[in-house]
């Protein structure tokens, strides 16, 4: 089962599409612990993004680009979180004309390495990591028992479900929702929310492509 | 809410903007329109001095560039950190080969887009350091205070650094009065009412009728506690006791203070309370240097304000009294 780079393009649509659509509903619930901007500045970096592509970018120059735009453009936190996962994306599949599970899973790797390189968030901090770290640790799981990529795609995504609920339960210990502390219980965390729909909708991407 | 707006998306660059024609010392960058610099930087052997943060806070941070003040700032959307690349570009805009000194608030974005931005510098050999201003007493316990965010107390921090880089010392020197002036300010908000990012559209959070926030962050993160509005003079006393308890001030010891409004205060309350910080600061002895009332570190329309001390010594006395000439401070 695999893809070509170059169809992969798809895949940074989807992500980018899936971004724009739910600009209200991330900013929504980054209000309720938050300030409330979440969608608004992920919309517009990847908005920018979209506007960058030419037509001519594979997979790996279309995650480069969304990276460059968040770097440059959007700032908080999550230009630099966010711009470092989608370069770990690029970085890691750059190489290679076709797209298997095993690239899949170095991609998702070096995003996450990417991320804990500048973060020192930790599993159960109520973060992104919250989301990515059970996400990646089922598709791994999967695709190293049974080498089938949809099933692991598949894993990935209930285990960021799973994830993502878990974050309602947690005290923020980093950024601004920690100053809620236990107020902060009962809410889902937004930079969680976001990495959710990125892996899912990344999942999306490769499916269809796989064959 | 009514405001003055044309797309509440751009509300940042329309505001850069007018402070350029406004104010002819200054000009946008032309590689980035996220940086505000003093024209006349870089300045011949001083270093660079650059601060940087999210929008809603004017006159901060851009307010604060100008003579012997900051030379350039790096500009965010509202209440977000600039990129990494708008604090690159800035730090290497005012390199006049002497080094540049990041004085910006301590916040979670900030510090990863700064640390970026020192690194990419330090690539194109350019060196950077940075103090964090760690002011905020309720934003995190005494035990862990490095962890409290940066608010009001950047101004005495900008000023000092500012005066100590005009007069021609080192980098070093330059970051250790700027860490010095961290670890004799303390600062203390207490919010009245939310206030609205544009973009969104909505209150951020809530505060009810009749009730007062103390501790509020700058961008509305929850405070200490909640409790019913009260007098001015009452207000005044929590917030010295806040202050003063945590920097362990004592008889006889002498402060600079800053009442700064936190958007849609009237200046004139801020005065009511300043007239009640005075009497309860000389009840208790304490000696009082420099006074600054005004909005010098806003959170965008919020009704509150914020106190800030700083314990002075013979050589921030000095530095305080150094000219400066900036849109949010002139001395």
């Amino acid at each position: 089962m695999k893809f070509t780079n170059q169809e992969g393009i798809e895949i940074v649509e989807t992500i980018i599409a899936c971004i724009q659509k739910n600009r209200d509903y991330l900013s929504e619930i980054d209000g309720a612990i938050g300030d409330g901007d979440h969608g608004i500045n992920m919309n517009k970096g990847f908005t920018l993004a979209k506007e960058a592509l030419t037509g001519k970018e594979n997979m790996s120059t279309g995650f480069q680009i969304i990276s460059k735009m968040l770097m440059s453009k959007i700032g908080g936190s999550m230009g630099p979180l966010y711009g470092n996962f989608f370069r770990g994306l690029y970085v890691a599949s750059k190489q290679h004309e076709e797209i298997d599970g095993q690239i899949i899973g170095e991609m998702l790797d070096k995003a996450y390495d990417n991320i804990k390189k500048i973060s020192p968030a930790k599993v159960n901090d109520k973060t992104l990591v919250d989301v990515l770290d059970p996400a990646i640790y089922a598709y791994h799981k999967e695709f190293d028992a049974s080498q089938d990529v949809n099933k692991a795609l598949t894993e990935m995504v209930g285990a960021s479900q799973a994830g993502l609920e878990a974050t309602k339960h947690m005290v923020a210990k980093l950024g601004r929702a920690s100053r809620l502390g236990e107020r902060s219980k009962g809410h889902q965390d937004a930079g969680a929310t976001s990495a959710q729909l990125i892996l899912e909708s990344f999942a999306d991407g490769c499916k269809k492509l796989l064959r | 809410m009514q405001r003055f707006v044309n797309h509440a998306d751009f509300i940042v660059e329309d505001m850069m903007k007018g402070i350029e024609k406004a104010r002819p010392e200054l000009e946008i960058l032309s590689e980035n329109d996220h940086v505000m610099k003093l024209k006349a930087a870089p300045i011949a052997s001083k270093v660079g001095l650059v601060s940087g943060g999210g929008s809603g806070h004017e006159p901060a941070f851009l307010g604060y560039v100008g003579h012997q003040m900051l030379d350039a700032v790096a500009v965010g959307e509202v209440f977000s950190s600039p990129p990494a690349q708008a604090f690159y570009d800035a730090f290497m805009s005012v390199d006049s080969g002497n080094g540049v000194a990041c004085l910006f608030g301590n916040y979670a974005g900030d510090n990863m887009n700064v640390k970026m931005a020192v690194d990419m510098c330090l690539d194109e050999g350019v060196e950077v350091k940075y103090v964090v201003a760690t002011d905020d007493v309720s934003s995190s316990p005494k035990e862990t205070k490095e962890k409290r965010h940066g608010i009001a107390g950047g101004v005495f921090m900008w000023k000092v650094a500012g005066a100590k880089a005009s007069q021609g010392a080192t980098l070093d020197e330059v970051i250790r009065v700027a860490q010095k002036t961290v670890n004799q300010t303390r600062s203390i908000c207490v919010g009245l009412s939310s206030c609205t990012i544009p973009a969104v559209g909505k209150p951020n959070f809530h505060i009810d009728e009749g009730k007062m926030e103390f501790g509020i962050g700058h961008h509305g993160e929850p405070g200490m506690h909640v409790e019913d509005l009260k007098s001015a003079k009452d207000i005044a006393k929590d917030m010295v006791k806040a202050v003063v308890d945590d920097l362990e001030v004592k008889a006889d010891e002498t402060l600079s203070v800053i009442v700064s409004g936190l958007g849609a205060t009237p200046i004139m309350e801020l005065y009511v309370l300043y007239n009640d910080i005075e009497s309860e600061l000389q009840a208790r002895n304490i000696n009082i240097d420099k006074v600054l009332v005004g909005n010098y570190v806003t959170s965008l329309d919020m009704n509150g304000a914020a106190l800030t001390i700083m314990r002075m010594d013979d050589e921030l006395h000095e530095l305080l009294e150094v000219e400066a000439d900036s849109m949010g401070l002139r001395v």
